[in-house]
């Protein structure tokens, strides 16, 4: 049980980090704690306590083993938050080019 | 046979995009006729696909021949045909525009690998399935919005995308987390599956608890009210195709058709979910056109007013009666139409004049004569005036508010309606009539290909009544409805199918 808290108190800073910090650098590690939490609890959705890798071979049964699609899932995930990540910084990047600070509360073009 | 054309709606643009990548920069004009070429067919297979879905009633595709629930599917029925109608139609005459618009840009090649990409994304929502399988699309389509926001690199586009990606990103994640939740109450993640796994009963509270999440991710990609923040930011900051292209069907593809899916089709709709949705469309409705009201930058107007005409489609949808959905999906129909056609209006005034204040504009109808008669036709069906599309569509929700005996719910709608009547007017007073400005007298009216998408909109917009029609309504919206209202037989359709 006390994996799943952590889990929860990991998305929780991540949610913390994006809301409340002025960094636009901050933000975006903020972003990527909450994805490594998702994914997280998705492996442990998976887990069973001394499970083994369900890779099946004629001369052996598997009779404790682990579920083997989050953790397939979870390559995807991680491959897609890679990308989203790495397009966030890369707007970051030319925003400080424009702007000249990671300073949201100087970042204010837009309103109305 | 006619299960191979499922994957063409995603394998199509995925191979347009990967040659256009390959090619584009060094052949000229080159990505402009494989865009148009490609949308043009995805277009001429989804109105294909309506005959077939008339007689087959609903198609599944299994991806590499794993039968479910253990194999990916595609499915197609009424509702994906009618949303990927509307998208791919959209898709095409926003490519034909794009021509000649997006030639004030450089690297017009990327803009159309992003654009096929994300016309891949909005296909495979449609299409899939599988949950899983959805939310990857989902981030397909949203990772090239993201970029296609930025696309102009200036001080406000760059401003905007990092808002949109952060708060896209947020709204994905809520997603994939409440996807893990049902996966692990259900041990599938096939649609139709963890439609029967849910109807066993189980464990209400997670999927009351995954109900929010979806309803926070999904309710922020299509812009419902207390998550539209990014919205009036992202769309107006877009090339204007994009703009279109955002707010006529991104937000109905990832948001609207995704919340219909999953809560009517996998969950079946309780009336907590439905009275929620229903106070969150009437609210969209108002607070989106009051903030619309003030506007002057005719780019941010027409964003705000997405917001207010997402809300009675919701609302629609929410009312539950086969009415106040037919009404719904007309009108989701309808926006996409002329919502999309006012923003290739609004690129071809800026593309024109170079301004998008409606302070500093005026009596363009003499020198733009078809973009200001479009944008007459599409404010006029936007504000619901009646031989247009948008009259038929609003009328109907709120006959079917009446009729639900929702009288708040017919009331708020109409004043809604009154207020677009009267922003649209503010836009055709100071656009399009009154004075004309000393500096715009040298003013031209848009290249062809601007005017050609335009005015097959327009027409579109005027003879969208015609889909309410006997003969034609039963193979096209009926289909449609009859999927929302059929709810949780989704899955059985989709088993017996597959037998």
């Amino acid at each position: 049980m006390s994996v799943y808290l952590l889990c929860l108190i990991l998305f929780c800073i991540g949610l913390y980090c994006i809301l409340r910090k002025r960094n636009l650098i901050k933000i975006i590690i903020g972003i990527a704690i909450t994805g490594h939490a998702v994914n997280l609890f998705f492996i442990l959705i998976g887990y069973k306590a001394n499970g083994r890798a369900p890779i099946h071979s004629p001369d052996q049964t598997i009779l404790n083993m682990v579920d083997p699609l989050p953790q397939a899932l979870v390559l995807t995930a991680i491959v897609i938050g890679l990308a989203v990540i790495a397009l966030i910084a890369a707007i970051a990047m030319r925003v400080y080019e424009k702007y000249g600070t990671f300073d949201i509360t100087k970042i204010r073009r837009l309103k109305g | 046979m006619t299960h191979m054309l499922l994957p063409l709606f995603v394998v199509i643009p995925l191979g347009a995009a990967f040659l256009n990548s390959l090619l584009g920069k060094r052949i000229k004009g080159f990505s402009d006729i494989l865009s148009a070429v490609a949308t043009c067919a995805l277009a001429c297979i989804s109105i294909y696909s309506i005959f077939i879905i008339k007689d087959a009633g609903l198609i599944v595709y299994k991806v590499g021949g794993w039968i479910p629930p253990i194999g990916i599917v595609m499915v197609m029925d009424g509702l994906t045909v009618f949303m990927a109608v509307t998208v791919n139609l959209v898709a095409f005459l926003i490519s034909v525009y794009s021509i000649s618009y997006m030639e004030k840009y450089t690297e017009k090649w990327l803009f159309y690998c992003l654009f096929l990409l994300m016309v891949a994304g909005l296909n495979g929502v449609i299409i899939s399935g599988d949950l899983f399988n959805l939310y990857v699309f989902l981030e397909i389509a949203a990772i090239a919005s993201y970029a296609l926001v930025a696309f102009g690199t200036e001080h406000e586009e760059l401003e905007a995308a990092f808002k949109y990606a952060v708060m896209g990103s947020v709204a994905s994640s809520f997603i994939l987390l409440g996807i893990v939740f049902l996966y692990s109450v259900t041990s599938t993640l096939n649609m139709a599956d963890m439609s029967l796994e849910i109807a066993k009963g189980g464990s209400p509270r997670i999927i009351m608890l995954v109900s929010v999440f979806f309803l926070m991710g999904f309710g922020l990609k299509s812009a419902l009210v207390p998550f539209h923040a990014w919205l009036p930011d992202a769309h107006p900051s877009a090339p204007a195709p994009i703009s279109a292209m955002l707010s006529g069907v991104l937000i109905k593809s990832l948001g609207v058709y995704a919340i219909i899916r999953i809560f009517f089709s996998v969950f079946g709709a309780t009336p907590q979910i439905l009275n929620t949705l229903m106070l969150l469309g009437a609210l969209s409705m108002m607070v989106g056109v009051c903030l619309a009201l003030g506007q002057w930058d005719l780019k941010r107007l027409l964003a705000y007013h997405s917001i207010s005409q997402i809300g009675y489609v919701v609302l629609g949808i929410g009312l539950a009666t086969p009415l106040g959905i037919l009404g719904g999906l007309f009108h989701l129909f309808n926006h996409s139409v002329f919502k999309s056609l006012l923003f290739l209006n609004s690129g071809s005034v800026e593309y024109a004049t170079g301004t998008r204040d409606l302070q500093k504009m005026g009596n363009l109808k003499e020198k733009m004569p078809v973009t200001s008669a479009t944008s007459m036709v599409a404010s006029m069906s936007i504000a619901g005036i009646p031989p247009f599309n948008g009259f038929w569509s609003k009328l109907i929700i709120i006959v079917a508010c009446v009729q639900a005996q929702h009288f708040a719910y017919a009331v708020w709608a109409v004043i809604a309606s009154l207020l677009t009547l009267a922003s649209f007017m503010k836009v055709q007073r100071y656009g399009f009539f009154g004075e004309l400005r000393g500096r715009l007298s040298g003013v031209q009216e848009s290249p062809f290909f601007m005017k050609l998408s335009m005015i097959l909109l327009a027409v579109i917009c005027l003879a969208g009544g015609i889909l309410l029609l006997p003969g034609v309504y039963g193979s096209f919206l009926e289909p449609a409805r009859d999927v929302i209202l059929a709810g949780k037989d989704y899955a059985k359709m989709v088993f017996m199918s597959v037998r």
